[in-house]
């Protein structure tokens, strides 16, 4: 099996890197690139993402027809994606982060502040926060719910269609922490650097 | 809920760890990459290496050790000392560092926080802030590993570091590290009752009630300590485990 890790300057991906190795070993053939043709023959592909919601779109946008083409192997191909913070973020219509900017439109909604009423709630959320899973997801196979997560972001996915959501964490509000649509995966906390219980969702991923 | 962070921390010195007293009087305390394994596996919820050689020479070891503790371990991994240029942060960062630790060079232009924190987001910047108190509830920062006095008000310069970008601030207060005599609670609590980002409580931890008053006086976000895990007196486990009889929240 294939799997690419798209790398299209999104910051820092050395975690992802190193998790998805872990946990690939031999089975897998892992590729981090950001090359077109690799991407379309990949079976599997993960979209990290760190830094602002803009930052990354213009990241994405930048590289010619990389947009193209994960649209078509993720949309279109119906080929297994896993979109991580940022990644997930940008499956939204339209962000707020830094300036209004669109996103991929994949997941119609918005991306915007944690209301952290007004400071009771420090922001970025960072740390350990427990999951609740909202529905039965193909990634959170034998993970225990209220499983702890890693997170570290001041903005959330808020999707039109709640029917996506797979698991929500509470903090301020109660805060969308993953997506599910068919091959469509993202996670707004990071299962890279969320111990032995994010890499059991990694290999999940990896064994879909 | 959000749990409140445990974090070991291992102040290396050429490729070693060590801890010292007030900042000096170094003690050998082991093999980073072998201590920070058995963190991890112990349930420490991030690992933070502060390089306290690196304002200078030697900052090849520390990328090692960098790089052979990414590949073990699986949580977030916090990186400071002798970060001064966005290459810098690079470098760490592609080694597999998390998030990286600005200390002098934040005090000396905190536009670099700005720039750093706007190139590679507010989630990997941290601002480590060290202060000596200097009359009731009045702390002045320090830098060059406690060297230097800068006249900065700590207060003040904590609220700068959050305007310019800052995701966190590791506080040490100097006069407590390696005191084993307890946080300085009322620091910690000036500084995040006028800060919106989370504080990391960092030096005098001597026992675990310490942990306690860091948290629930305080009011931090994570508690940092080094020698009481190194000298093996009370594990990650033991720590989490007291923390949570007393209610406090901890990922267990």
């Amino acid at each position: 099996m294939n799997v690419t890790i798209v790398d299209y300057q999104s910051g820092n991906i050395s975690s992802v890197i190193n998790s998805f190795t872990e946990v690939a070993k031999a089975k897998v053939n892992l590729e981090v690139t950001s090359d077109l043709k690799k991407i379309k023959s990949s079976d599997k592909i993960v979209l990290p993402g760190q830094g602002s919601f803009k930052s990354c779109v213009d990241s994405l946008n930048s590289i010619n027809g990389l947009v193209d083409t994960i649209k078509e192997f993720a949309i279109i191909n119906k080929k297994p994606l896993l979109g991580i913070c940022v990644g997930l973020q940008m499956f939204a219509d339209v962000g707020y982060e830094e300036a209004e900017t669109k996103g991929l439109g994949w997941i119609s909604g918005k991306v915007s502040k944690i209301d952290n009423q007004n400071g009771k709630f420090k922001l970025p959320h960072i740390g350990w926060n427990e999951i609740e899973i909202q529905k039965e997801s193909k990634i959170y196979k034998d993970i225990k719910n209220k499983s702890h997560m890693y997170f570290v972001h001041s903005y959330e996915f808020i999707p039109k269609d709640k029917s996506v959501i797979s698991a929500t964490t509470n903090y301020s509000s109660k805060i969308v922490c993953s997506v599910e649509r068919d091959n469509l995966f993202g996670t707004q906390f990071h299962p890279e650097k969320s111990d032995q219980i994010g890499l059991k969702i990694i290999d999940n991923f990896l064994k879909l | 809920m959000l749990k409140n962070r445990i974090i070991p921390c291992l102040d290396v010195k050429n490729g070693r760890v060590v801890k010292g007293i007030n900042f000096i009087e170094l003690k050998d305390a082991g093999d980073p990459v072998e201590q920070a394994k058995i963190y991890s596996d112990g349930g420490a919820d991030e690992i933070c290496f502060l390089d306290i050689t690196a304002s200078n020479e030697n900052r090849d070891t520390i990328i090692d050790i960098v790089r052979k503790t990414a590949k073990e371990c699986f949580v977030p991994l916090t990186v400071g000392g002798g970060v001064r240029s966005l290459q810098n942060i690079t470098d760490l960062l592609l080694a597999g560092a998390d998030k990286v630790s600005i200390n002098t060079a934040a005090v000396k232009n905190i536009g670099f926080v700005k720039e750093a924190s706007k190139k590679f987001g507010s989630q990997c910047i941290v601002v480590a802030i060290d202060v000596k108190k200097v009359s009731e509830n009045k702390w002045e920062v320090f830098t060059h590993g406690g060297r230097n006095k800068t006249g900065i008000n700590a207060v003040e310069f904590a609220k700068e570091v959050e305007v310019n970008g800052a995701g966190e601030i590791l506080l040490t207060s100097m006069d407590k590290d390696g005191t084993k005599s307890g946080y300085d609670v009322d620091l910690l609590k000036a500084i995040s009752k006028s800060t919106n980002i989370p504080v990391i409580a960092s030096g005098g931890v001597g026992t675990l009630d310490h942990f306690y008053d860091g948290i629930v006086k305080g009011g931090a976000s994570a508690v940092l300590a080094a020698s009481i895990f190194h000298y093996g007196e009370f594990t990650i486990k033991d720590t989490k485990e007291y923390l949570k009889s007393k209610d406090i929240p901890v990922r267990l």
